[in-house]
């Protein structure tokens, strides 16, 4: 190990590395393999949004314009896959590469080769998923959930998306273990366990979180498979299987996975507050319980997604009660958050202004999700425009705030230059209007009755489709600005000067040079560094 | 700057959160003015409607303490106005504790009237009629299970017209557009109903949102639910299928004609006769009996 670490300090200096595509393909470095992942999430960003758009156009006004049933079902259908397992996933494990061996001391990840593998396979695994598109029947068309006997009415995709989802689940199993690894076994001498920075601490649980469910939902959709393929009946009830079941299992994975996409958010804003704020994180050891706490408590929520299908009363209440119990952990968060703040000296770079958004944005889906809870209420949300909005508003001033708060924190340490900050807060303050002009009337219709997933309504809910739709517009082409934004940091950015691009940080990733050298911390970082950094 | 924009950013809040609640009376016409649960004709969708407005307003309350601290940490602590950080506020057990254990009561404040409804929900015992809804691709089929009569739901032709793409019919003229079918659900005010829902291909749900019930049609499973219309409140009420079923999900709506008791048992009277006559084979003598033994 010591030797190791003496042959990459050797290479500290010259940043030896292969050059064209040979750098990209046979990528080992964590900062390469990072930047392809943050592309790569940024690429899907845009396609599904695409397909987003394709959808509110359509929902612009009632009646039939633009797109036949069947394709409005695969919009989407895709725009979920394309957002959850290609932009904001692979986001986030971009995010990973980068920041946890810098946060922690670490050369590079535990396992560089796996690491280039769990990439690889995501190219793939969309171009497969993209192509349905293409072939005869049209992309999958049955939801993002895949219910059967329903998806199993899709044509030629069928396999292309079971197989597609296979990709995806290795590549997210990979990229975790990798995580793991990483935080268990090259941290810093002196980097324990609970002086790690928040965002390697929720990172290391939706790691554990991907490794439990993502075979579950690799088992789920064979099952599918052999089920249109092989004669089995899992799910076929004329064959002694049970379709509810299905859910079961789904679920049983899809409710982790959504704490796998808003967990490392919560780690992001962790940071990003006490730096602009100036002050230590408030509460730092209840952060990481909490986080956990959430963590387990998915994994016995799963049920509250089909409290419509018709399960006994004995388990609606517990999964109701379960349900509501994730309150707690996540308020003792935000109030936290909000105590990081109180008494502090606050400035609003962009990186605050995303973490403050998220803060009152993600609360906003917290209530919503609070009220979905209550099983009676839930009766009359349930696939319905609220429950669009309620998860939404989780996902994308949740979830994407997240990611770009993220971004444009690190971006200065990654580059070496500063961004313009004043593009950045238009970015800011349009996606911030935009978001809620798309999202919050989605409430009302919700309320007023109007079911999701469907391409066509009543007249009584035009008014606030159309400002919804005109929202969805604005939101984005507002996102324009941010591949734009960073290209010119890329270009032509303002050199930062010395470690910290930001006052108040603190952390071992601002005790390195800006940008962050090719190979660093070959020699590991010191125990004043160290102690410096992790200034709880 | 950053404060004008904060102040904007308050505003909108506020804006948002006034209009949810301005919102609350009920506008008929426009729809600007649908913006919340309605009450329902059900006494139980009426709890329903208790329920989300007590839970929608404590969020409020909660929102509205949580949000202000926020905004005025955001508005106070600001470094432009010399504010200086206060490293030492890193923990406080006494505080956190507080927090834990508020939102506990508050939940279990919640839970408790929230289980009762579930319960009265639940019991599908003691039902004055019973009829069997299945879903299929695309439209609901009604069997009443004591007399027969059986047939089939779906969407009306104009609105089926004006539906396909670009059709060039504006749905503004047509008449409950996506919201009215051929047949409608025909039940009595007053009777508790009970509802056996299948699925005969896919998964669908049944929702009438004035009934306060929603439903998955499961095939090869039967579900159960039921209302009981007040008395006082004959007259159509309008649903649509809630899970997601193929291409025309969005076409299979709902309509529930409640009819007084009379009314009610005149027309299932008159429809089982038609549909025994219907049922006799052509060549066979007018013998009431053998058709309906055939049937």
């Amino acid at each position: 190990m010591a030797e190791q670490h003496a042959h990459a300090a050797e290479h500290d200096d010259h940043d030896h590395k292969p050059h064209g595509w040979r750098r990209w393909v046979y990528a080992t470095n964590h900062k390469d393999i990072g930047t392809m992942y943050l592309i790569f999430a940024c690429t899907m960003f845009f396609i599904g949004g695409a397909m987003a758009m394709v959808i509110r156009l359509e929902l612009f006004k009632p009646g039939m314009q633009f797109v036949d049933p069947q394709f409005f079902n695969s919009m989407t259908t895709m725009h979920a896959l394309m957002m959850i397992f290609g932009a904001v996933m692979p986001a986030w494990t971009g995010l990973a590469n980068w920041m946890i061996p810098l946060q922690v001391g670490a050369p590079d990840m535990a396992l560089p080769r796996l690491n280039n593998f769990s990439f690889w396979i995501l190219p793939f695994a969309f171009t497969l998923l993209l192509s349905s598109l293409f072939v005869p029947g049209g992309a999958p068309a049955g939801g993002w959930t895949m219910y059967p006997p329903l998806v199993l009415q899709n044509g030629a995709s069928f396999p292309m998306l079971i197989f597609s989802i296979h990709l995806m689940g290795a590549s997210s199993i990979l990229g975790a273990i990798n995580v793991v690894v990483t935080i268990m076994n090259l941290r810093a001498p002196g980097m324990t366990l609970l002086r790690m920075p928040l965002f390697v601490w929720t990172w290391l649980i939706t790691a554990y979180l991907l490794i439990a469910v993502m075979p579950v939902l690799a088992g789920a959709v064979t099952m599918l498979l052999t089920d249109h393929f092989f004669g089995t009946t899992f799910f076929t009830a004329a064959g002694g299987g049970d379709p509810v079941m299905f859910q079961h299992i789904f679920w049983f994975f899809g409710h982790p996975e959504v704490y796998i996409l808003i967990l490392p958010a919560f780690g992001i804003v962790s940071e990003i507050i006490p730096t602009f704020s100036r002050k230590p994180l408030f509460g730092y050891e209840a952060m990481v319980y909490a986080t956990a706490s959430i963590a387990f408590l998915s994994f016995i929520v799963w049920a509250h997604h089909m409290f419509t299908v018709g399960m006994p009363l004995a388990a609606q209440l517990f999964f109701m009660l379960s349900t509501m119990l994730i309150a707690i952990p996540t308020g003792v968060k935000v109030f936290n958050w909000t105590t990081t703040m109180f008494r502090g000296s606050l400035t609003f770079e962009p990186p605050m202004l995303f973490a403050i958004a998220f803060l009152f944005l993600f609360s906003i889906g917290g209530f919503s999700g609070l009220m979905l809870a209550i099983v009676p209420a839930d009766y009359q949300y349930q696939d319905t425009y609220f429950v669009v909005a309620h998860f939404h508003y989780v996902l994308v001033p949740g979830a994407i705030f997240g990611i770009m708060a993220g971004v444009y924190y690190w971006l200065p340490k990654w580059v070496g230059n500063m961004y313009d900050q004043t593009l950045a807060k238009w970015h800011f303050w349009l996606s911030t209007i935009f978001v809620n002009v798309l999202f919050f009337p989605q409430h009302f219709l919700g309320l007023a009755g109007m079911p999701r997933r469907i391409p066509d309504y009543a007249v009584q809910f035009t008014d606030w489709n159309m400002v919804s739709s005109i929202g969805g517009f604005g939101f984005g082409l507002a996102q324009l600005l941010f591949p734009y934004l960073i290209w010119k940091c890329v270009k032509s950015g303002e050199r930062v000067v010395g470690n910290k691009a930001w006052e108040g940080a603190h952390g071992l990733e601002w005790e390195l040079p800006s940008p962050a050298p090719y190979h660093s911390w070959g020699t590991p970082p010191s125990e004043t560094m160290i102690a410096r950094g992790a200034a709880h | 700057m950053i404060r004008a924009k904060m102040a904007q950013f308050a505003k909108l809040a506020a804006a948002l959160v006034l209009s949810f609640a301005g919102s609350l009376p009920a506008h008929a016409e426009s729809g600007w003015g649908l913006l919340n649960m309605t009450q329902g004709v059900t006494e139980i969708s009426r709890k329903i409607y208790d329920l989300h407005m007590e839970i929608f307003w404590i969020c409020v309350i909660i929102a509205v303490i949580v949000f202000g601290a926020m905004i005025w940490s955001i508005v106070t602590y600001r470094k432009s106005k010399g504010a200086v950080a206060d490293v030492t506020l890193v923990h406080n057990t006494k505080v956190e504790l507080i927090w834990t254990t508020i939102p506990v009561v508050i939940l279990v404040f919640m839970a408790v009237p929230a289980a009762r409804t579930l319960v009265e929900i639940e019991d599908t015992t003691k039902t004055d009629l019973s009829i069997k809804v299945t879903g299929f691709q695309w439209g609901w089929q009604y069997d009443y299970l004591d007399s027969g009569v059986a047939y089939f739901s779906r969407l009306d032709r104009k609105s089926d017209a004006a539906r396909e793409l670009m059709s060039g019919i504006d749905p503004t003229t047509v008449d409950h557009y996506l919201l009215s079918v051929d047949k409608p659900l025909v039940v009595p005010v007053g009777m508790k109903v009970r509802l056996l829902i299948t699925g005969a291909d896919v998964i669908h749900s049944w929702w009438v949102p004035a009934f306060g019930v929603k439903k998955d049609a499961i095939p090869g499973f039967v579900n159960e639910a039921w209302f009981k219309v007040d008395t006082d409140k004959p007259g159509l009420y309008r649903g649509q299928c809630a899970e997601l079923c193929g291409r025309d999900h969005g076409f299979m709506p709902i309509v529930v004609d409640v009819r007084s008791k009379a009314d009610f048992e005149a027309w299932l009277k008159d429809k089982a006769a038609e549909q025994k006559q219907a049922a006799a084979p052509p060549a066979a003598a007018p013998d009431v009996a053998t058709a309906a033994a055939a049937g």
